[in-house]
């Protein structure tokens, strides 16, 4: 079948049932196999904080966890990811209570339209979890994979360097 | 206006934005996060061509795909729209020609937004191919090709000449005159949210739409207009915008359509845009062929200024008459320049239509500027900053163009840059390859005249108190990010007293908040500060008064901070803020209040006069040191120090955020942003080869902040959104010739560009012109000749 | 939204029950291991296929393992992140360290894999575009059209080959295992490509590539220059990967230099590396090295930059890969 008569909708679909454990929580969504964690999350699943900015892999918005490292919603099958954890914004404060990273991108000014954050808070975490004292060139590496256009990223990287601080004197 | 410095409770202190917990944890609702019960999507089906008239649209197979709810063209939007009155030559759906590839053609509601998409590829639109022109010197040439009907002749948008003093004697009188032609290439803006819009008309006809607007008090008059609904039946809330830099300050096609499509269906009606359509939507940076002719004494005063540009609009008129204005407006607020020639023209080509991008029309004079001035400096033997801070247009003065000057924080700026940089012992003294660059620049601090001709406030605030001390602050204006919502919120609670987190903000809400004209031309600050200040003012006095009968104490002695309201001059008495609440609601009744501003008219008469007055300039200086890898081009921006004149900082991290913001932005802009074109179509319509810079090339940056306390603003305070991005262009500029010694006239300086002229200068070659390498010839009419005031 | 063409997704227990699967799906399969090159290009349209095979968790491709004395074998379906960190990898062939680094973005290197990078598809600027895009300017012959919008006469596809791994694969002398419905066979990495931006791999689509074997490291020194506008996302627009074996007195045993994202394959600069042999490196032997490597060279105007520039940047980069070899400033 040639991309035009995909094009105008004659393909059939298959759903399946699908098994999520998202932010601790395990949520079942039937779905067919093309659709992307991205729209799973945002329409099925109502968590909305996880935004969207191509779609296409080129600017990280959309970054989500799963089993701790950074992963591209846009392009990850939820039928490729049962039985993993996956977290999102939504998951990063515990019982109500902000995470580090949180309070530090609040406090110093890191998140201006906001829109890029969830993704950037995200790749963040996993980052420090792995490394809990990065310097400030490993951070750049580690968030290379996301764009912001407000901040200059200065404020992020302050605001990593803050939270990092901050977690490791507990 | 305000309280002497020290005696503020709120103002100045490095706060937390009032949204911020809301967008760290994923809780704040953007336009594509909204749903609602039976909500449907739309796609828009958009011309594959640059010119073309519609031969006939065939929406049958469409409409009959299973899913699909309506299909809609252009021949049921009839009335055309655009955001200024003179160019209102934009329809929803285009009716009988598409003007650039991208250009929405028809659009389809469905259940879903694959069916809707499907069911746009099966609309069969039969084209009649027109030529198309792809820039300027096409436009300008091909007079038989006309994008449009209106406009002086062939592809001409708008022309505009004015003389102010007599430039001749002004060259005669100079040591030196100089002459440099600049290219500054088109960019768009990129906000990381792509546009997106909810509609919905309700059982009882009424349209409620939600969109990532800047602007929605012009959205609500454009769907007005083109749905043919009075305004009180219409409702836009604008959602908090993911970024948006100018690119959301028109109303767009899609905002339209899905208004339409939903009282079509009765249903709510939903659009994301692509990132590629996104790309379409545009209004981004003109690209701008520019000219300068400057006369000089030998100290670098000058004598004369001639200037023209030539702007690439795109397929719409959008801001461009006021684009093309700014390109001429504000080259008099930096130095004192006696006389000055401007002339310039906006033409239109089958590309998407260019608009206001952060300092819109202005970075591109000022790159060209800024760099002239550099080589002048350069011939005359001169230290740039020397020369730059001998001859600066003094305060409370008026400019040759009849703009009123308030404070001016330049030399300021000037002096802490080249301090906290070390130019004097960098300078044309860092080894090759490496180098340091300066500019000045300045912006207005809110346009001094609406989009639209009246007699109206251009913002609107009202504050509510109620009984249980809570405080809410009503006003249209919309934050894009920038922090306008918290503006308010510190305003606010400055003057009565309390802390931000006790007041509630609804804002962009066409029902329930006062106009606020919009976030654009960075005058939100200015203009509802002060208008909250006024509203602020009135129920503080409300709440003095009964204050003042129980506490025994002389209203004019009270003062309101820390939640409480207490005598000066001996705090310990005095009462909560919640009680002096209660006691005025008894006293007075519901406790509310307004209040507006207007800025003050311009002192211009002529026409265009109306572009460039603000009730205060902006000041920013940058100074960039870089390395240049001579074999690659590549550069490498070490550090950007960065200092801005913003009257005063209502809250100095919002104020940074904007200077860091910026400078990336124009670094983005200075190194690798294009918007360009190949074959009639957007090369590269992509986050991926639309280069935008990374973490990994962000350089250090060092923002200082000087306060001249402009009794215009709030506090004293001026603009900071977009007049941090002007110097910083020029600065890359500047410092690579000081590294390498070439000039790179032309922006963006991409590696291949360097590389060449390094070769050019090795082999002893010419350097190459910018842009195409010569001037469009554009005949200009005879120049309006306006007399300087008194003169 | 950008979506995904509807599929269905199989996925096999097994590297045996994967080429059943892919047998029975005949045309309208193909395999996926990371996604994050297929399913981009799936979204515009430019893959269509009705079933995926799903490769990424098959254990059969998993992991790095051997020893660097003897060579070692890299599992086709190991993420190119841990490629980057691994040890023995980093200390050895650092050149395959610092491709699989150096690819795309953090997150895309932990959802792309060795495999899927050596067999990333041809890039163009005609071609990674949406449906709608390619048929405002006319389709090309890659996909849905029949002529070539680069070089309009020519008779082949120029698409570009955009891996960083696969120059850094051919400069060590790897070789690639490839799994068949009639068994395994083994090929050099260079032989893994064609010439042609179309049928770019000696692959056959119902093969399915499992490993990759690097020879002995033992006195290898290797590097990788990736041209490119930013540090992060961006494709090389061009790639320098290099290998030299140095004797003791620092005359060079053996050379190879593989120019990447040139052509329709990675080239190899022969030539360049044939005046390097059985000589001293110093600083001009590099610079004629350099040189010759010019001219195997052929970009085209389809990538980011401009042809004339990346031509010119290949004399540089293979100047400064064979610098950084040799230890020179």
């Amino acid at each position: 079948m040639s991309s035009t008569e995909y094009a105008v909708g004659k393909r059939e679909v298959h759903k399946e049932l699908i098994r999520l454990r998202v932010n601790g929580e395990t949520r079942e969504v039937y779905i067919p196999a093309h659709k992307t964690l991205l729209e799973v999350l945002r329409e099925d699943l109502n968590l909305t904080g996880t935004k969207h900015g191509c779609e296409l892999g080129e600017c990280g918005t959309c970054t989500v966890l799963v089993d701790g490292e950074p992963v591209l919603s846009c392009l990850a099958l939820p039928i490729e990811l049962q039985d993993r954890d996956i977290l999102t914004v939504e998951g990063l404060a515990e019982r109500g209570l902000a995470h580090p990273l949180q309070v530090a991108f609040a406090e110093l000014g890191a998140a201006q339209c906001g829109y890029c954050t969830p993704g950037i808070l995200v790749a963040a975490k996993s980052l420090l979890d792995g490394n809990p004292r990065p310097t400030r060139d490993e951070i750049k590496e580690g968030l290379a994979g996301n764009l912001c256009r407000c901040t200059g990223y200065v404020k992020i990287l302050e605001a990593v360097e803050l939270a990092a601080r901050r977690m490791t004197r507990q | 206006m305000g309280n002497s410095e020290g005696e503020y409770s709120v103002i100045g202190r490095p706060l937390i934005k009032v949204d911020a917990m809301a967008k760290v944890t994923g809780e704040t609702k953007f336009a594509d996060d909204l749903s609602l019960p039976r909500m449907l999507h739309a796609k828009i089906l958009r011309s594959p061509h640059p010119h073309a008239r519609i031969l006939s649209v065939d929406t049958g197979p469409a409409e009959s795909l299973p899913g699909v709810h309506a299909v809609l063209t252009g021949r049921a939007l009839p009335i055309t729209f655009g955001i200024l009155p003179v160019s209102q030559d934009e329809e929803a759906l285009a009716i009988e020609r598409v003007r650039y590839v991208g250009d929405p053609v028809a659009a389809v509601a469905a259940l879903d937004e694959e069916t809707a998409e499907a069911a746009c590829r099966l609309i069969r639109v039969e084209y009649e191919v027109l030529p198309a022109v792809m820039d300027l010197d096409e436009a300008l040439r091909r007079e038989d090709v006309r994008i449009h009907d209106y406009g002086p002749r062939g592809n001409i948008h708008k022309e505009v000449a004015l003389t102010f003093g007599d430039v001749e004697e002004g060259f005669a009188e100079a040591d030196y005159v100089r002459e440099d032609a600049f290219f500054y290439e088109g960019s768009t803006h990129l906000p990381m949210e792509q546009h997106a819009a909810l509609a919905a008309c309700g059982a009882d006809g009424k349209l409620c739409l939600w969109s990532a607007t800047q602007t929605p008090h012009y959205v609500h008059r454009a769907l007005a207009k083109v749905l043919e609904l009075p305004a009180s039946h219409i409702r836009v809330i604008a959602m908090p915008n993911g970024g948006a830099f100018g690119g959301k300050s028109d109303p767009f096609s899609h905002e339209i359509v899905v208004c339409k499509l939903s009282m079509l269906t009765g249903r709510p009606v939903k659009i994301c845009l692509t990132r590629e359509e996104v790309f379409y939507a545009h209004r981004g940076r003109h690209p701008v062929q520019m000219w300068f002719r400057t006369g000089v004494t030998r100290d670098g005063r000058i004598t004369a200024m001639h200037f023209r540009s030539y702007l690439d609009g795109g397929a719409y008129g959008s801001y461009g008459v006021a684009s093309l204005y700014y390109t001429g407006a504000l080259q008099t607020v930096t130095y004192q320049v006696p006389r000055y020639k401007f002339e310039g023209v906006r033409v239109f080509t089958n590309k998407p239509p260019c608009g206001p991008k952060r300092g819109h029309g202005t970075p591109q004079p000022r790159c060209a500027l800024e760099v002239h001035l550099d080589k002048i400096a350069e011939h005359l033997g001169l230290d740039p900053y020397e020369m730059r801070r001998r001859h600066l247009v003094p305060p409370d003065s008026v400019t040759v163009n009849q703009l009123r000057i308030g404070t001016v924080g330049l030399g300021e700026c000037l002096d802490r840059v080249v301090e906290r940089s070390g130019w004097k012992a960098k300078h044309g003294k860092l080894p090759f390859g490496r180098g340091i660059g300066l500019a000045g620049s300045a912006y207005i601090s809110g346009a001094g005249l609406p989009i639209y001709w009246n007699a109206l406030p251009h913002s609107g605030v009202q504050i509510k108190i109620d009984r249980g001390g809570g405080v809410a602050v009503f006003c249209g204006s919309t934050d894009i990010g920038q922090g306008s919502d918290s503006v308010l919120a510190y305003v606010a609670a400055e003057e009565l007293g309390i802390e931000p987190e006790d007041i509630r903000v609804v804002t962009a809400d066409t029902d329930l908040t006062p106009v606020d004209l919009g976030s654009y031309s960075s005058r939100v600050t200015l203009m509802t500060g002060n208008a909250t200040i006024e509203a602020g003012r009135k129920l503080k006095a409300l709440l003095f008064q009964v204050a003042a009968e129980k506490l025994g104490v002389p209203a004019d002695r009270l003062r309101a901070a820390h939640r409480r309201i207490f005598d000066r001059d001996n705090p310990a008495a005095g009462m909560p803020f919640v009680e002096a609440a209660v006691l005025a609601e008894a006293r007075f009744g519901t406790l509310g209040a307004v209040g507006s501003y207007t800025p003050p008219k311009g002192l211009g008469k002529y026409k265009g006069a109306g572009v460039g007055p603000t009730p205060t300039y902006s000041y920013s200086a940058a100074a960039v040191e870089l390395t240049v890898d001579p074999e690659t081009g590549f550069i490498a921006v070490d550090k950007v120090w960065l200092a801005h004149d913003v009257g005063k900082a209502i809250n100095p991290i919002l104020v940074i955020g904007q200077i860091e913001g910026s400078v990336y932005m124009a670094l983005g802009e200075a190194l690798m942003e294009e918007q360009v074109f190949r074959k009639g179509v957007h090369k590269i319509p992509s986050m991926l080869e639309y280069k935008s810079p990374t973490f990994l090339e962000t350089p250090e940056m060092e923002s200082i902040l000087v306060e001249t306390l402009d009794p215009a603003g709030p506090y004293g305070a001026k603009e900071v959104g977009q007049g941090v991005h002007l110097p910083v262009v020029p600065a890359v500029l500047n410092a690579i010739s000081d590294a390498v010694g070439v000039r790179i006239d032309e922006v963006p300086a991409s590696p291949e560009k360097i590389a060449k002229a390094l070769e050019n200068k090795r082999r002893g070659r010419a350097p190459e012109a910018p842009g195409n390498g010569r001037l469009p010839s554009v005949v200009f009419p005879e120049p309006v000749v306006v007399q300087p005031v008194g003169g | 939204m950008m979506r995904l063409p509807a599929f269905r997704y199989v996925a096999p227990k097994s590297l045996a029950e994967a080429a059943r699967m892919m047998a029975d799906a005949g045309p309208d399969g193909m395999f996926v291991s990371g996604g994050t090159d297929l399913y981009p290009n799936m979204k515009r349209l430019q893959f269509d296929p009705r079933i995926l095979v799903g490769l990424r968790h098959l254990p059969e491709l998993q992991g790095v393992s051997g020893d660097p004395r003897l060579g070692m074998r890299i599992g086709s379906a190991t993420p190119l992140h841990q490629i980057s960190l691994h040890p023995a990898i980093r200390a050895r062939y650092p050149a395959l360290a610092m491709a699989a680094g150096s690819v795309a973005t953090p997150q895309i290197r932990r959802m792309g894999t060795i495999g899927g990078n050596l067999c990333v598809d041809t890039r163009c600027n005609y071609y990674n575009q949406s449906y709608e895009w390619r048929r405002a300017i006319g389709f090309c012959m890659k996909r849905d059209g029949d002529i070539c919008l680069v070089a309009p006469g020519s008779p082949r596809c120029v698409a570009v080959s955009s891996s960083d791994t696969a120059p850094v694969m051919m400069a060590l002398g790897a070789t690639v295992i490839l799994a068949g419905p009639d068994g395994e066979r083994s090929l050099p990495a260079a032989a893994l490509y064609h010439d042609d931006g179309i049928a770019y791999l000696a692959k056959r689509p119902e093969e399915i590539l499992t490993a990759i074997l690097l020879p002995p490291g033992n006195g290898l020194r290797s590097t990788y220059w990736k041209l490119r506008r930013r540090g992060s996302f961006d494709f090389p627009i061009l790639g320098v990967a290099a290998s030299l074996c140095l004797a003791g007195d620092g005359t060079c045993t053996d050379a190879r230099i593989v120019l990447g994202a040139v052509a329709t394959h990675p080239v190899e600069a022969r030539e360049a590396a044939e005046r390097l042999l059985g000589r001293r490196l110093t600083p001009e032997l590099i610079e004629e090295a350099a040189m010759a490597a010019y001219g195997p060279a052929k970009p085209l105007d389809n990538t980011d930059l401009t042809l004339a520039y990346r031509k010119r940047m290949t004399r540089v980069f293979v100047s400064r890969a064979l610098r950084e070899l040799a230890g020179f400033p």
